[in-house]
């Protein structure tokens, strides 16, 4: 009994923990389930096919969409991350006028809810006369427009909780800025920026709201499952709901070793 | 963020071109921070996008929430400066918009309950393990949103096991059903936005100086006094925060609503969508738009006055 008092909050939280993963369990278990018939969602039987023709005709689109989404994330991050970490830089290591309402003006799209920045995003797509053209360009200019904010976020926090005695100690010994910069300074915001560009994949590959109103006739992974939830999605769409988390895992694994790495490295 | 204040001049990042000059020459402010125009070259290309789609939109949002309701796609919009357009919008659709804002509510008071648990179980209790139950905390968060939330489908499903559970506890009637419910919908809700309330509230009790809280049992306070008393005011910035990030995106999010619920539990989201698309009725859609931004916005302020930690924003 005294131990159930001392532990309860862990084992409470345990159980939050745990109610997390029940969907993901779901996932997980119906990507290996062999449906019936398409327009019931239950368990049927156990099957590997799902895994091995993902591809195949009863997922029409998907691939495509999956392909899509990706292209999207992969441009949409490099640029998200590029001009937001020089923002960052200015933000954190410069006084100007202007700072705090660039701050504000940073910190603004994460405060509206997205059906308001997809809407207003198509209200001037359309005044602008580009109504025909949504598509590719247009899914791309609003993601790198919502992963910006997270961008800046993530890298002002790493540049702020940095320590710069490694930088005054490069400069004590005649590093020029630029050699600094390139040795010091920047590998050590690297993780950060490493973060941010994650960050920047994760809500881009799996935006829905402001990509379903500015992307025409285009369809990314989101949309697909979308479209074919009103008939009965395919179960092919757990397997991808499954590699999404592994990729996951595998990337934050590898990156916590990394970073244990390092550390072992700087202490030995 | 503002603690790289040092003495000592901090380094050029922006450019590498200079020579090694003496710290002399650089104006650096009380700060540690540099000044010089380098700082709106690094700050333009960010900014310009925000302008250019994110602030224009705005203009151009509310622009097409006053045209003319009798125009179409085929003849052109014309402004008006239709103010009316708010109130026929608002009157069409006021459930929708305040079932979008109670479900918003609900769901964060949830996320609320079971984050804190959750993040209080972290910072505290968990010990050497706690950056591992971090990753486990936003792991299930990696896979699709839609792919998630369907999973809500066959969980809440008339025929699944949660179902049959709370009629073997009559706690639903025999024919009581959760899919195509508000319940549903909420649920949705509570669990696709939690780790908006993880993360922030993990944030400021992680801070939180132990001795502090040894120091309220060591004067005899007990473990629910020392709680309201220290841990509950010190983890508030975490909870102002935490509510915020669940409630805005809670608040306009339709997926759930749709994919969980049925026609009567229509959220103002997806009227929004439907206006924009397929109805070819910018104007509501704008009205309404702007609208749920200027109550999310105030409600917001509100709020975060009350809870006294204006230095957030």
């Amino acid at each position: 009994m005294r131990w159930l008092r001392e532990h309860l909050v862990l084992i409470l939280g345990m159980l939050v923990l745990l109610y997390t993963f029940v969907p993901i369990a779901v996932v997980v278990l119906m990507s290996f389930n062999d449906p019936a018939t398409r327009n019931v969602y239950r368990f049927d039987g156990f099957t590997l096919d799902n895994w091995i023709n993902m591809c195949g005709p009863e997922t029409e689109g998907m691939c495509e969409s999956l392909w899509l989404s990706v292209r999207i994330g992969l441009l949409a991050t490099v640029v998200a991350t590029a001009i937001g970490t020089l923002a960052a830089f200015a933000l954190v290591r410069w006084d100007f006028p202007g700072r705090s309402s660039s701050n504000l003006l940073i910190f603004l799209p994460m405060a509206a809810p997205e059906i308001v920045l997809g809407s207003s995003l198509l209200a001037l797509f359309v005044q602008a006369g580009f109504a025909g053209q949504l598509g590719f360009w247009t899914i791309f200019i609003a993601h790198v427009m919502f992963c910006l904010s997270f961008v800046v976020v993530t890298v002002r926090a790493r540049l702020a909780g940095m320590n710069d005695t490694l930088e005054q100690a490069a400069q004590d010994l005649y590093a020029t800025p630029a050699q600094t910069f390139w040795r010091v300074t920047f590998p050590l915001v690297l993780p950060g920026i490493f973060g941010a560009a994650l960050l920047s994949f994760a809500l881009s590959f799996d935006d829905f709201i402001i990509t379903n109103l500015n992307s025409g006739s285009e369809t990314t992974f989101p949309m697909y499952v979308w479209g074919q939830a009103r008939v009965g999605v395919p179960m092919q769409v757990n397997v991808v709901g499954t590699l999404m988390l592994v990729v996951a895992l595998v990337v934050v694994v590898v990156g916590e070793a990394n970073n244990r790495r390092r550390a072992a490295a700087l202490t030995k | 963020m503002t603690s790289t204040a040092g003495t000592v001049p901090v380094v050029d990042p922006g450019d590498p071109g200079a020579p090694g000059e003496p710290d002399a020459l650089v104006d650096v402010a009380a700060s540690g921070r540099r000044r010089g125009r380098t700082a709106y070259l690094l700050m333009a290309p960010a900014v310009l996008w925000l302008a250019l789609f994110f602030v224009i939109p705005f203009y151009s949002l509310i622009a097409a929430s006053l045209y003319d309701p009798s125009g179409s796609d085929e003849d052109g919009w014309r402004m008006a400066y239709a103010f009316g357009n708010y109130v026929d919008a608002w009157q069409d659709y006021w459930q929708p918009f305040v079932r979008s804002i109670a479900y918003g509510g609900i769901a964060t008071v949830i996320c609320l309950v079971l984050g804190y648990v959750l993040a209080y179980a972290i910072a505290f209790k968990t010990g050497r393990w706690k950056t591992l139950v971090l990753v486990l905390v936003i792991a299930p968060f990696f896979t699709s949103f839609l792919v998630r939330t369907l999973s809500w489908q066959l969980i809440l499903a008339d025929d699944g096991w949660v179902v049959d559970v709370l009629r073997f506890l009559q706690l639903l009637d025999d024919d009581g059903r959760l899919l195509a419910t508000d319940v549903a919908v909420v649920t949705g809700l509570a669990y696709n936005f939690l780790p908006f309330m993880v993360l922030p509230l993990f944030a400021s009790l992680d801070k939180i100086d132990h001795r502090l809280i040894e120091a309220s049992s060591d004067l005899y306070s007990n473990p629910v006094v020392g709680f309201f008393k220290v841990t509950w005011p010190l983890s508030l910035p975490g909870v102002v925060s935490g509510t915020l990030l669940t409630f805005i995106p809670a608040a306009g999010d339709y997926i759930n609503a749709q994919l969980l619920g049925n026609t009567n539990t229509r959220v103002v989201g997806s009227v929004i969508e439907a206006q924009f698309t397929d109805a070819n009725q910018p104007y509501v859609a704008g009205a309404l738009s702007m609208t749920l931004m200027v109550v999310i916005v105030g409600m917001v302020l509100v709020y975060v006055r009350r809870a006294g930690t204006e230095e957030l924003l």
